[in-house]
């Protein structure tokens, strides 16, 4: 045997010496100078006039082989590479094979030559060669093999008079095409034969089968579900073998090691047995797999230890499968207690991971929990990362409340020497634990802290809000809040987190503490103004916050907290931000009586209990509980709004005149119950541009060549107003949401990956004052389930809420900050978890002279903002068109256009909505194609596009891929509405 | 599945998913990184991606499986001693450069064994015997070399 490798050898000794120099190390120079001349030989061999014979031709595409294997790349020799396969000389072909699987390319005319020799030889009934060409498919696995056999390897699979090690190769290329095309793969006749494969005397063609049985299995449970007592016979039969009884099966004394984890793998895409006898067979199998574990070694040698290890692990995965035996599950818990001193890292680490699952069984619990200490100390010593991870996690699945106080302090104290890796992670895991599990909120409160001063960068936004939602709705925790970040905001360099807890909870409880000297409340504003220059704006405008509550709480610090207000660093701040806020809160603290200060600032009311976002942020996928911020009292109405107008930036002084007007008539539903909303002008949109000064990348396409007709889309056919105001803002961020003879809401809004913030201006028309003025962010239907998160800034915006609400209580004279024309913003911040259609409902309600107003309106959030934008190649673009195959993937939509066809306009459309438009890439210059990531915290959902205009027609054809269902849909019908 | 020298050169390559040469070249780079980075005590396991790489070395090799998540790490380790014995067997005591210079062979023995990323002969007399009848075909076919079996060839 080993005489055959110097044949082998002459095959390549030519290039031996171009290696040797790969190898010696020469320069790169010099192996590229002699590979490219290697090359230019064998290119001109191939072209040469002299035929070449196989031998030759055989030598050359192999040294073509081993150039491509050494890095480098080759373009030609393909043709040599198809021609070799026809070859009755088992090497020509063998290496034709090889060059095929390795650097096949989907060119069409070679794929179909290849499939052509692949037939052939599929039909030579020569066993070897019938082995190559399947090998071949499943290397390549490419739609157009699938396309091509599918049909007719099963039929191989199964035959009577095919040889074991055909049937073998079959199976599994079957399964590689299944992998690739599973529509293409149609078993239905072939179903029980395949399964009785499990029987087959060769325990070869037992082992590839399965793989394939498994895959179907998890796709058709129910269709394979006689294979669960076969395989638990067969399971039986070799789990009480003796280890010489299956001969070459047998791996360092382990019995057919491979099958029996396929097997239990198997088992798992099922329930229990139902049949008594099968499961008492099942049972019997893994009581013995669990007591050889316990058997002395029959070697010294790893390899038989982990081939003993790899099935119990296996079989314990089946256990906690089943999660239905207590007996079982605590004997495996023991055994992998035992795992986790274990000498070997390998079995430490799969203990740890192991274990994490059966602590959430509800019979392994107690007894996972007796190994605290170890896995403590694992954490503590463990010297590499990924086994401290999983000690982590197991310590995290392991929590209660009897041991909550422990794992906390460990994991905090690990915290300080965390990977940064896993940091963030940890810091929600010990947020989740610790407001989980709190018994006194005194310690909840100590924990965040500690958290915020530990790894204060990986303190997410969701940990600090929460700890400040829950200190304000426990009246028990507000004074040793305000004592503990007061005492915490002492040390010389805090994070910036613990500013904002600390100016937020002083600001509210501040006076809670006031009694001592030593955090008087000009003490306690001295310290947080210390932090101030040090802070970025969002803190600082927090801090502002603080500052005019402090004003209310302690009337002794006014006159510097004014001052501070007045000083040109505030006032004159280039921030817009914090100068607006600096002005506002000096003006209120001067003009407001003590009386209307003290309702404006009244200390924050509780937040609606819900639950905590950070569950959700780990959580991601599954969970229920509500996201939505307010009860949507009236929620009835919704859908019910005006017509919007849109104005442009500061060119426009009529921006009013472009309201339309609600008409009873446009409410289908008839669930209109109140007054209308307003008696509006008539629309006189067309005198507009849609467009704003900071609408960025739209600005110049729109402007410069925007035709009258993309002008107005007030003018569009008549659809469900709200869907009419929400399209508008699918391919920009900021404008005019709504706008009627009283009030006018703007948005501006910015997203980074899955977050994005909202500013609305509610902007006063009239010259009457708005009285109990509320708003109301709620999320439809299946947004609920988390998968949008929206939160309002509370502190930003009850401030403007009160404002209009408490004052109208007193009945007062209107004050500037609610006069006619004045407006106020509301701050949302929204989370996107998962992908969704149906935008966030806002609904507004205030009287007007008496009258009740209610309106609800779509927020512009929809999937596309979103989108990252990806840049890639021609090649990389059509590569992932077509990954993106099935047909559930594609949505297509072929619509008129609904304004004038004009590219720029197209292009900044396009840009807006996110994606990156992709230059160069559809063959069609007239096409536009764009590749984007949509941005979810669940998982990122790639998404293409291609946009083909019809200019004749007036015609657009829309196709989009992306490799969730819901996405292609929901993207297709936004845009659809857009050209 | 990946094989690579202690220096990061790539020696053998088997994708069992449909990939862009610039992706494989990008994570061929990022998993060979990584693995490199290991010191020899730490577990043969790490979490990439949604994937599991399993590796070991042996010699101036190392030998790498990316897996699936619920995938059996210790078997997946085994998978890669099998190999390692099977060319080892077919060479004789194996070494880099015969992957090298028979790479040809390393993919045969690999097909044999591995086939769509399954196993698909555990036993190692069966995968060299199939191996063995291969060669003798080559035998056979290398010696009488015939115009006429070149014919329709070119």
């Amino acid at each position: 045997m080993l005489s055959n490798a110097p044949v082998y050898k002459r095959s390549v000794k030519n290039i031996k010496d171009v290696y040797i120099s790969h190898i010696n190390g020469k320069s790169k120079e010099a192996e590229i100078k002699r590979i490219n001349k290697e090359l230019a030989n064998i290119r001109s061999k191939f072209k040469g006039d002299k035929a070449l014979d196989g031998y030759s031709k055989k030598k050359y595409v192999c040294k073509l082989l081993f150039i491509f294997l050494l890095g480098h790349d080759i373009d030609f020799g393909h043709m040599e590479a198809v021609n070799l396969l026809s070859s009755n000389k088992y090497t020509e072909k063998q290496i034709g094979y090889l060059f095929i699987s390795v650097l096949v390319n989907s060119n069409s005319e070679l794929i179909r030559l290849i499939n052509n020799a692949i037939k052939n030889d599929l039909s030579s009934r020569n066993p070897t060669f019938m082995c190559l060409a399947l090998h071949c498919i499943a290397n390549v696995g490419s739609r157009e093999m699938a396309e091509a056999f599918a049909g007719e390897i099963p039929r191989i699979l199964v035959a009577g008079d095919t040889m074991d090690s055909v049937k073998q190769s079959a199976a599994l290329c079957l399964l590689r095409l299944y992998k690739t095309s599973p529509d293409l793969v149609l078993m239905g006749e072939w179903t029980s034969r395949v399964v009785h494969l499990l029987n087959d005397q060769h325990m070869g063609v037992v082992t590839a089968a399965i793989s394939l049985i498994t895959c179907l299995s998890q796709k058709n449970p129910d269709e394979f579900k006689t294979c669960v007592s076969l395989a638990v016979s067969r399971l039986s039969r070799i789990v009480s073998s003796a280890s010489t009884d299956l001969q070459d099966y047998t791996y360092y004394f382990v019995p057919a090691p491979w099958l029996s984890c396929k097997l239990l793998r198997l088992l798992q895409c099922y329930p229990p047995p139902e049949d008594g006898a099968v499961k008492g067979r099942l049972v019997e199998c893994l009581e013995t797999i669990l007591n050889k574990a316990q058997e002395p070694p029959k070697s010294k040698k790893v390899q038989h230890s982990n081939a003993k290890n790899a099935i119990l692990f296996e079989a314990i995965s089946l256990i906690i499968h089943y999660d239905s035996e207590p007996n079982l599950l605590v004997r495996a818990c023991n055994q992998l207690g035992q795992f986790l001193q274990h000498r070997e890292t390998n079995l430490r680490y799969l203990a740890l991971e192991s274990m994490c699952t059966l602590a959430s069984s509800e019979f392994s619990h107690e007894a996972v929990k007796t190994h605290i200490e170890t896995v403590i100390n694992a954490l503590k010593t463990e010297r590499d990362v990924s086994v401290r991870q999983r000690a982590a996690d197991l310590l995290y699945a392991m929590c209660d409340r009897s041991n909550a106080k422990q794992i906390v302090a460990e994991m905090l104290s690990y915290l300080e020497t965390a990977d940064y890796s896993i940091r963030e992670e940890m810091v929600l895991k010990v947020a989740i634990l610790a407001e989980k599990y709190a018994v006194d909120y005194s310690w909840y409160v100590d924990t965040i802290l500690n958290l915020i001063r530990i790894a204060g960068d990986y303190v997410s936004e969701e940990v600090w809000y929460r700890v400040i939602q829950i200190v304000i709705n426990r009246d028990d925790v507000q004074g040793y809040a305000a004592k503990t970040v007061f005492e915490a905001l002492q040390a010389p360099a805090c994070h910036e987190n613990m500013v904002k807890v600390g100016g937020y909870i002083l600001g509210e409880f501040g006076n809670l503490i006031a009694g001592d000297p030593r955090s008087s409340p000009l003490v306690q504003f001295n310290l947080l103004h210390s932090k101030f220059h040090l802070c970025s704006v969002p803190t600082r405008a927090l801090l502002l916050s603080a500052y005019i509550k402090f004003i209310n709480l302690f009337p002794e610090t006014k006159s510097t907290i004014q001052e501070v207000l007045r000083s040109d660093s505030q006032i004159r701040n280039s921030d817009v931000e914090l100068q607006q806020r600096a002005v506002e809160y000096l003006k209120l603290s001067s003009i407001a009586s003590t009386d209307v200060l003290a309702t404006v600032l009244e200390e924050m009311p509780p937040f609606p209990e819900r639950e905590s976002s950070i569950l959700a942020k780990l959580k991601k996928k599954k969970g229920p509980g509500a996201v939505s911020v307010n009860e949507l009292e009236e929620g009835k109405r919704e859908g019910e709004l005006n017509g919007g107008g849109e104005r442009g930036g500061d060119n426009s002084g009529i921006a009013a005149s472009n309201a339309s007007t609600p008409s009873p008539s446009a409410d289908l539903l008839g669930l209109r119950t109140g007054p209308p909303v307003t008696a509006a002008a008539p629309s006189a949109g067309s005198l507009l541009v849609d467009v704003f000064s900071e609408a960025g990348v739209n600005d110049d396409g729109f402007l410069s060549s925007a035709p009258p007709s993309v002008v107005s889309e007030d003018t569009a056919p008549p659809l469900p107003e709200s869907n009419e105001l929400l399209n508008k803002f699918v391919c920009k961020n900021n404008g005019v949401l709504f706008e009627n003879q009283l009030l006018q809401i703007g948005i501006k809004s910015e997203y980074r990956q899955n977050l994005g913030r909202m500013y609305l201006f509610y902007g006063n028309k009239t010259s009457v004052q708005f009285v109990t003025f509320t708003t109301t962010v709620t999320c439809p239907g299946e947004l609920q389930s988390h998968i949008l998160h929206i939160y309002t800034c509370k502190h930003m915006f009850i401030l403007a809420y009160t404002c209009y609400d408490k004052l109208n209580v007193q009945t007062k004279p209107v004050e500037p900050l609610i006069e006619g024309g004045a407006q106020v913003q509301q701050v949302i911040n929204i989370e996107c978890l998962s992908d969704f259609c149906e935008a966030p409902l806002l609904n507004i309600k205030f009287r007007y002279g008496g009258a009740l107003q209610n309106l609800t309106l779509k927020l512009p959030v929809t999937i596309n903002k979103f989108f990252q934008p990806t840049e890639m190649a021609s090649h990389d673009f059509f590569q992932r068109w077509k990954q993106l195959s099935q047909p559930q993937q594609e949505a297509q939509k072929i619509f008129k256009a609904n304004h004038a066809m004009d590219t720029e306009v197209l292009k900044a459309k396009l840009l807006g909505l996110g994606m990156a438009l992709l230059e160069n890439v559809d063959p069609n210059p007239e096409n536009f194609v764009c590749a984007g990531v949509i941005q979810t915290k669940a998982q990122q959902v790639g998404s293409l596009l291609r946009l083909e205009p019809n200019a004749q027609a007036q015609m657009y054809r829309l196709t989009l891929r992306s490799s969730k269902d819901t996405v292609s849909k929901r993207l297709c019908e936004l845009l659809a509405e857009q050209f | 599945m990946l094989l690579f020298s202690r220096q990061g050169k790539l020696r053998l390559q088997k994708w069992y998913v449909p990939l862009s040469d610039t992706q494989k070249k990008k994570i061929s780079r990022e998993v060979i990184q990584m693995v490199l980075a290991r010191k020899p005590k730490m577990c043969s396991f790490l979490e990439w991606r949604d994937l599991k790489i399993v590796y070991k070395r042996y010699a101036s090799l190392y030998f790498c499986c990316a897996v699936e998540d619920q995938e059996n790490e210790l078997i997946t380790l085994e998978i890669i001693h099998r190999y390692v014995e099977l060319l080892d067997k077919y060479f004789g005591s194996v070494c880099e450069l015969d992957i090298i210079f028979n790479f040809e062979k390393a993919y045969y023995i690999l097909d044999e064994f591995i086939l769509g990323g399954e196993a698909q002969e555990t036993s190692k007399k069966n995968v060299l015997k199939a191996i063995e009848q291969a060669d003798m075909l080559q035998e056979e076919a290398e010696t009488p070399r015939s115009v006429l079996e070149e014919i329709g060839l070119t």
